[in-house]
Parts: structure tokens; sequence; C-alpha cells
């Protein structure tokens, strides 16, 4: 049976069809959840895109948060499903207090679009196993507020912990992120978040294909969960 | 009762302000000197219509933490507003 992974949609969504796209590739059928919806339709995983929900109005994510979608995504990671927020879905999952820290306004001020590249942290994830080394990943950024702030000590812990998951390599940082923490993972293992944009770099003719593998990964990590019924949980490193 | 209150967010202390930072850049630019320590917040005004001032001020403050600012990031301060101190009118 096809993985079923549902994409969120806000009004100010806009890299949904890309997600799509990207979910396609790697095998998955992706659902629409919209965002005035309760239900999640039984989806195996569920994705947040990138956009610019509700205008990011207050601050990038916050408005979203309170949705009636995002309270049911909310319970299904709660229970153990597999939720992957991509630069603006990272947002939304930092103000909803599914991920540690907060994203700030980039230290350039600038809004940048362009290709980094993130290595990541660990290959033992759902996000990450399908990643056949550590070694540096081309894809795009495009945000304004991608700077990631935590204070020292949870910065600290995220690492003793194993939660950051993805860094900017080779002096890429495009935003200030402290520790040049790119993605991070909450304590559970079954929540994700990351800036750039590997749904975007999932073939060779849209510039890079090495966002598949972790498109590949959320996605089978799904399958998995969905056959066993057992939360896919890494824990702590 | 109606309560017209100005909920006052800013970036708390030690939180990179960008914003402050190119309002202090563009300072020199107007001929001015010795302004430092630019904060950049914002300021949101509404009215909580509840039975008491003390029911109305507890709903304010659950807006304030929940939505209106990150703890994690702003501060904020609650004020209580008559005619003269809304920037915008329609005190309560």
């Amino acid at each position: 049976m096809t993985t079923r992974v549902g994409v969120v949609i806000f009004p100010g969504s806009n890299r949904d069809i890309d997600a799509f796209n990207g979910l396609r590739v790697a095998g998955a059928e992706p659902v629409e959840l919209w965002h005035e919806q309760v239900s999640l339709d039984g989806v195996d995983a569920v994705l947040i895109p990138g956009g610019f929900a509700y205008g990011d109005y207050l601050r990038a994510g916050v408005i979203a948060r309170f949705s009636p979608v995002m309270r049911s995504v909310a319970a299904f990671a709660d229970d153990g499903g597999l939720v992957l927020g991509i630069c603006n879905g990272f947002q939304v999952l930092t103000e909803a207090h599914l991920l540690p820290g907060a994203l700030l306004r980039n230290r350039g001020l600038r809004f940048v679009g362009r290709q980094v590249a993130i290595t990541p942290e660990r290959l033992d994830t759902p996000f990450t196993r399908r990643i056949d080394e550590r070694r540096p990943l081309r894809m795009p950024v495009a945000h304004g507020e991608g700077c990631y702030f935590a204070d020292e000590a949870s910065l600290d812990a995220l690492e003793r912990d194993g939660q950051v998951l993805f860094r900017y390599a080779g002096g890429s940082n495009p935003n200030g992120s402290l520790r040049d923490i790119a993605g991070v993972l909450n304590a559970r293992g079954n929540v994700a978040g990351l800036m750039p944009h590997p749904e975007t770099a999932v073939e060779a003719v849209l510039g890079s294909d090495d966002g598949l593998g972790i498109i590949r990964s959320f996605v089978e990590s799904a399958a998995e969960r969905a056959t066993s019924g057992e939360p896919v949980v890494v824990g702590a490193r | 009762m109606d309560v017209r209150f100005a909920v006052n967010v800013a970036p708390k202390e030690g939180i990179l302000d960008p914003q402050g930072r190119a309002v202090e850049g563009s300072l020199g630019h107007l001929g001015i000197e010795g302004v430092s320590a630019v904060r950049v917040g914002r300021r949101i005004e509404l009215t909580v219509s509840a039975d008491d001032g003390g029911a109305a001020r507890a709903i304010v403050d659950r807006l304030a933490s929940e939505l209106l600012s990150n703890p994690l990031i702003e501060s904020y301060q609650v004020e209580e507003l008559d005619a003269a101190s809304s920037l915008v009118g329609g005190a309560a």
C-alpha cells in the first residue's frame, strides 16, 4: 500500500506543490490537509511545507499554531506520529512548541534565496536513515527568518542529546543561526524541522537531488510505522 | 465591563535585534549622535470584555504570553489604558 503523507496547507503556504512533488518522487502519495480541517484523514505522516502561513503576521508561524489542523498535528506527534517541518513549517513547529528554539530575523536582515550545503549530524533518525554518509547535501534556502536561536544552556543540551539534526556546512550559514544549526529534532525523535528545502532538491533537473535522502527516509519511516503500528522513536543518543 | 489594554512586546536582553541594529545604523545619516541600544518591538492595543478588571487582566495576560509574544525570545508588559494613553483612541 502506498504511504500517505499529509501536506498541511495554510493560507500563504507556497511550497505545498514542491512538497507534493518531492513526496511523489520518494514514492509516497501526498494528501492535502486544509488548515481548517480537524481530521488528518488517516495519513501515515505529516509534512508542513514552506510559505508564509497567515502572512507570517505577528511572528512567523504563530497564527498557524492555533489552527484546527495544528491541534490535530500536535496530538498526532504526541502519539509518536512523524512530522517534518520545512522552512515556514519549521517555524510553525517551534511556535507550536513541538520543536525547541526559535527562528529569528536573518542576521544580515535580508531575505536569502540561494543554494547552501547542510551536513546531517545523525544518520540513525527517521529523517536521515536513507542518507548514505555524512557529507554536505546541496539544497536551496529561501527565507527571511531562519536564524536559529536557543539560549546557551539549551544549545548545549540539544548537542548533548543528539537533537541537532543538520548544520550548515563549509561556511554556508546564510542567516546567522547559532552553532550553524539548520535543523533540529525533538527529544523523542519523531518531529524534525529544517530551514533548507530538501523537497525541492529531489531531481538532478532541479539543480540537486541531495534532498531526496531526507524525503525518502521520512517516507520509509512513515511506511514502517503504518505497518507495525509502533511509534517511531529513536530517543536521545 | 470593557477594559482597554496595550501589550508592549520587545526582544529580550541579549537577543539579537537586527531591526534595532538597522535603525541604529541609520542614525548617522540623520546627523544624530548619542543614541544607542535601540530595540524594536511592537505594541498591540485591544479591548477585553469581562466581569471585572481582574478577569480582563487574566485574559490579556494569557493572550500576551501565548500568542502576542514568544517567551523564549521576547518580554511583554501590559498597560491598562484610558482615552489619554491609547495611541489609537477607542479606550473603554
